[in-house]
């Protein structure tokens, strides 16, 4: 593979042995999309399952490992990989680099997850069951209590962390060491800027995940107690440790998704993002302040009321930077000339969903008022407006904007907007009730709930479904563009659209920027 | 039928009811507890303050919201290419984005100021006249009343809705699953401390209305009060996952009067005291059958049977275990067979019941041990 000038190798072996950043990003989008339809089919049994009260279709047992695994699954599976996919495609092309700085690891980074992957599925025939802690894995749940599978699921998580990891040296590495002359920093792309500071804060806390991990392997198989009280450990120094990593995890999962709304939001609106610098502060400083407020998911643990007065200060705190990044995507559209393709319009979907996320987010963080909130359905509104509508639907608007980029046809508008409206109402229906059930005291993590819930769970249900539904929608429009779209070789796709990557051919060849680009 | 089309305008409304934005949830508080959008303001002042922060901090959102929105949809609808419009070129102004970095930040420190007095006000356990140490279980909650001067009181609380009504072989009741066969009781106007700790993995004792939620913890005691200023039965759940039956832990308090508080918790000492002298006593033959006859019409009949010949259950008549050494069916009894319907009693009857009803078992439906089990040997068996 060393001559540059040959194209893709034939068969398997050009994507088992690809280093090629345009290979390895297509792989991490095809995976994570299947993880987010495997996911997506756990979501629909819980779904199913909460339709009426009673339990109708699975036992309790096995709900625990649906909603474990639907989240284990999303966060790790679909919503990480898709992101990291659209960094592989997407950095080289925005910097003007021929390719990323450490293609080879590359490879590895993609294909360690499949297997992580399979392993984590394959608990579900393990004897015992799939794990039943929840995405959270609370200590002793999952050690003492775990089923065997915990150590499968231990084993599945550092690989992952491995993948994740390794995917994050090589973006800094190759932004920092490949811009084409005259790519300054204050000159890159946001996408670019959100997943350097995104791939800085995946180094710092995989490891500490790693760690997590590690001390429950220890407590499981080697006689620690790390985390048992009997030994004289600490159950809420697991979530000290697992909140140390899973604060910063939530901002891994939305700031790329930032980035992707800024770069989108200027092209439809023909008009340059407004506020680039504050938006660059913005992001670094909501990455600085998402380690020191993870204590705000643990208000209810006994903290002593300094911890949680600084906790409580901190996490508000975050609402500023947050605020200035909305501000300014507004700003943008204001006195633009705006045109509404779908990834605009899920665009638009992202700045009003995320936006209800982040008030609800302020909400929560005011600690007394958590205390009715907490582990209640409030909170699942709370991070499925933020993580669906804001992570989901801007990887919705980054595959309509790039994908006549990569492939060099067009999409189906008309399929591409039915799918957008039919998700933001689907998953509307699904989710705003939730804010009613769990203000009312319907706790989260339930199988079978109390007779008053029962409307607006079975809204959900429906909404879900709907939601649901309309993915295979997007999966039958991108298969179709892909197969018999229309043909494009406009280079910049988009009548406002600005940056490197709309100045190579259309599709984009498979080497591209072999000589750097003349950056103005 | 009427209820039904009820039922259908609400499920309606729904679709149109989330494009209300959030302003919705503070408009539409019903008045029964069915189809609640809200969170209750309860009958605590801790609650009431609660209450009226979550609001304060509601319309503030909506505020901002209906301003932001408002911007964008204007936007949206005056600024498309569509009505000819040349997109201006403007990308920065430092005077507004200092503006919107330090309006946020004031309204912060609006907000944060009634949130530090609430909470500090959350955390003041003082005074508390009533200690009430509350221990989770996988899958029930205990309660132990501390008194200095006399008995404790303890006792175990497990939800009471039947196997049939959540597998839908039955009509589910008014308060299904919000239901235990004992509530805690706590006098009205009385500020209650909650000590609360866990035997085996963390659950989260919640009760909405009595503005409390907080974790239980194995290995730790957990502080918590509450003063309830009106009687009344008030249910919440565990809010903690807690493994298989989470669902199915429910917290169901009863504040009543300090009088009949008072003669709720004399009864419950006398109770105990007499159990306590029942520990020590030996039993004969008889008195354990007809203890034991009892204790299993309650508690075994419904799996093992009206004559012992099984269900649910296995057989009781002809059974190795029942026929076998006492420690293997004291163990049973105990401790329950791990992975079947067959529970752990050890912790739900008495030593005496449990005495009795293993004497029973060893000596009803055909089986002629002739041997007896006194309480003083289940206490053995449980302690070494
Ligand atoms: C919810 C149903 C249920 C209830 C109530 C119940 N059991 Fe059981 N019991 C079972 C089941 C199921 C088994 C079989 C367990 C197994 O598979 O080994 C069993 C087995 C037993 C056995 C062992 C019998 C044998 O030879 O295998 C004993 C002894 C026993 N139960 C005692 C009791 C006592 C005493 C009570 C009342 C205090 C009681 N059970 C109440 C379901 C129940
Ligand atoms: C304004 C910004 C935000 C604030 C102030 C905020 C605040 C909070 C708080 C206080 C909680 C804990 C609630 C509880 O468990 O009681 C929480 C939960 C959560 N948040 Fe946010 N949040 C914000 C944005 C986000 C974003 C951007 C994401 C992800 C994309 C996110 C994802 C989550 C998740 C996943 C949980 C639940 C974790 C769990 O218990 O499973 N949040 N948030
Ligand atoms: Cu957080
Ligand atoms: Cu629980």
């Amino acid at each position: 593979m060393g001559d540059h000038h040959h194209g893709p190798a034939k068969g398997l072996s050009r994507w088992l042995f690809t280093t090629n950043h345009k290979d390895i990003g297509t792989m991490y989008l095809w995976f994570s999309f299947a993880m987010f339809i495997l996911g997506g089919a756990f979501a629909m049994i819980i779904r199913a399952e909460l339709f009426q009260p009673g339990m109708q279709l699975v036992e309790p047992a096995f709900f625990n490992q649906m909603t474990t695994l639907h989240g284990l699954v999303m966060v790790f599976g679909a919503i990480m990989p898709s992101f990291v996919g659209l960094a592989n495609w997407m950095i080289p092309m925005m910097i003007g680099a021929p390719d990323m700085a450490l293609p080879r690891m590359n490879n590895w980074s993609f294909w360690i997850l499949p297997p992580a992957f399979l392993i984590l599925a394959s608990t579900l025939f393990m004897e015992g069951g799939a794990p039943a802690f929840g995405w959270t894995f609370y200590a002793p749940l999952s050690t003492t209590y775990a089923p065997p599978s915990v150590t499968f699921f231990i084993f599945s998580i550092h690989v992952l962390g491995m993948s994740s990891i390794m995917g994050a040296i090589n973006i800094i590495a190759t932004v920092m060491n490949m811009r084409a002359p005259g790519m300054t920093y204050m000159k890159m792309p946001l996408f670019v800027w959100t997943w350097l500071i995104t791939a800085f804060l995946l180094v710092a806390v995989m490891p500490v995940l790693a760690g997590a991990v590690t001390m429950m392997l220890m407590d499981i198989h080697f006689g620690t107690s790390f985390f048992s009280a009997a030994g004289g450990g600490d159950p809420v120094l697991f979530q000290h440790v697992f909140w140390f990593f899973g604060h910063p995890e939530v901002y891994i999962i939305i700031l790329p998704a930032f980035g992707v709304v800024s770069q989108i939001i200027p092209t439809f609106a023909r008009k340059p993002l407004f506020g680039y610098d504050s938006m660059v502060y913005a992001t670094a400083s909501i990455a600085f302040l998402s380690f020191i407020v993870w204590a705000h998911h643990m208000y209810t643990v006994g903290m002593p009321v300094a911890g949680e007065l600084f906790f409580m200060y901190a996490t508000m705190l975050i609402a500023v930077p947050t605020g200035v990044k909305v501000f300014n995507w507004v700003t943008t559209m204001w006195r633009g000339a705006m045109t509404f393709e779908t990834p605009m319009l899920f665009c638009m979907g992202f700045l009003v969903l995320f936006t209800i996320g982040g008030f609800t987010g302020l909400m929560l963080s005011i600690a007394p008022a958590d205390f009715q909130y907490h582990d209640s359905y409030f909170v699942v509104a709370h991070f499925h407006y933020v993580m669906v509508a804001g992570a989901v639907f801007s990887m919705s608007a980054a595959v309509y904007y790039w994908l006549p980029k990569w492939c060099g046809k067009m999409y189906s508008e008309t399929m591409g907007k039915t799918h957008f409206w039919i998700s933001f109402i689907g998953f509307n229906i699904t989710f705003f009730p939730q804010h009613f059930v769990g203000l009312a005291g319907m706790p989260r993590r339930i199988p079978d709930y109390a007779l008053q819930f029962a409307d607006f769970n079975m809204m959900s249900s429906i909404g879900a479904f709907i939601y649901g539904a309309s993915q295979i929608l997007f999966l039958y429009n991108v298969i179709a563009t892909i197969v018999s779209g229309k043909p494009t070789d406009k280079e910049k796709v988009w009548e406002g659209a600005e940056g490197l990557e709309w100045t190579v051919a259309t599709p984009a060849p498979y080497h591209t920027f072999e000589r750097p680009p003349a950056v103005r | 039928m009427v209820l039904k089309a009820k039922r259908l305008c609400k499920l309606a409304l729904g679709p149109v009811l989330m494009l209300l934005s959030l302003a919705s949830a503070g408009a539409l508080a019903a008045s029964s507890k069915v189809n609640e959008v809200n969170m209750p303001p309860g009958v605590t002042e801790v609650g009431q303050r609660i209450y009226d922060l979550h609001m304060l901090i509601l319309w503030i959102c909506v505020v901002i919201g209906v301003l932001v929105f408002g911007v964008m949809f204007y936007s949206i609808y005056h600024h498309r290419k569509s009505r000819g419009v040349t997109p201006a070129t403007f990308h920065e102004s430092t005077k507004v984005e200092i503006a919107w970095t330090v309006v946020p930040f004031l309204i912060l420190i609006g907000m944060a100021v009634p949130a530090t007095s609430t909470l500090l006000e959350i955390y003041n356990t003082d005074d508390a006249e009533l200690d009430v140490l509350i221990t989770g279980y996988q899958w029930k909650w205990k309660y132990e009343y501390i008194n200095e001067d006399g008995e404790n009181v303890e006792f175990f609380s497990n939800l009471r809705t039947p196997q049939t009504e959540i597998y839908n072989a039955e009509a589910k009741g008014e308060h299904y699953l919000l239901e235990v066969d004992e509530p805690m009781v706590i006098p009205v106007d009385t500020k209650v401390r909650l000590l609360l700790t866990a035997n085996d993995v963390i659950h989260s004792w919640w009760v909405p209305e009595l503005a409390v939620k907080k974790d239980a913890i194995p290995g730790f005691i957990n502080e918590a009060w509450t003063q309830a200023s009106e009687e009344g039965i008030y249910r919440g759940q565990c809010a903690e996952l807690c493994g298989k039956d989470h669902g199915f832990m429910p917290v169901v308090v009863n504040a009543v009067s300090q009088e009949e508080f008072d003669s709720w918790l004399a009864d419950k000492q006398a109770k105990a005291a007499e159990i306590r002298e029942l520990m020590a006593q030996t039993f004969t033959m008889d008195e354990l059958m007809e203890r034991g006859k009892a204790v299993y019409e309650r508690n075994c009949l419904a799996c093992h049977g009206a004559n012992g010949e099984g269900g649910v259950g296995t057989a009781i008549a002809g059974s190795a275990i029942a026929t076998g050494p006492v420690s293997g069916h004291l163990n049973v009894g105990i401790n329950g067979v791990p992975g079947t319907a067959m529970q752990a009693f050890g912790g739900q009857i008495n030593d005496v019941e449990m005495a009795a009803v293993i004497t029973y078992q060893r000596n009803a439906f055909g089986n002629n041990m002739g041997d007896m089990v006194q309480p003083i040997d289940v206490y053995n068996h449980k302690n070494g």
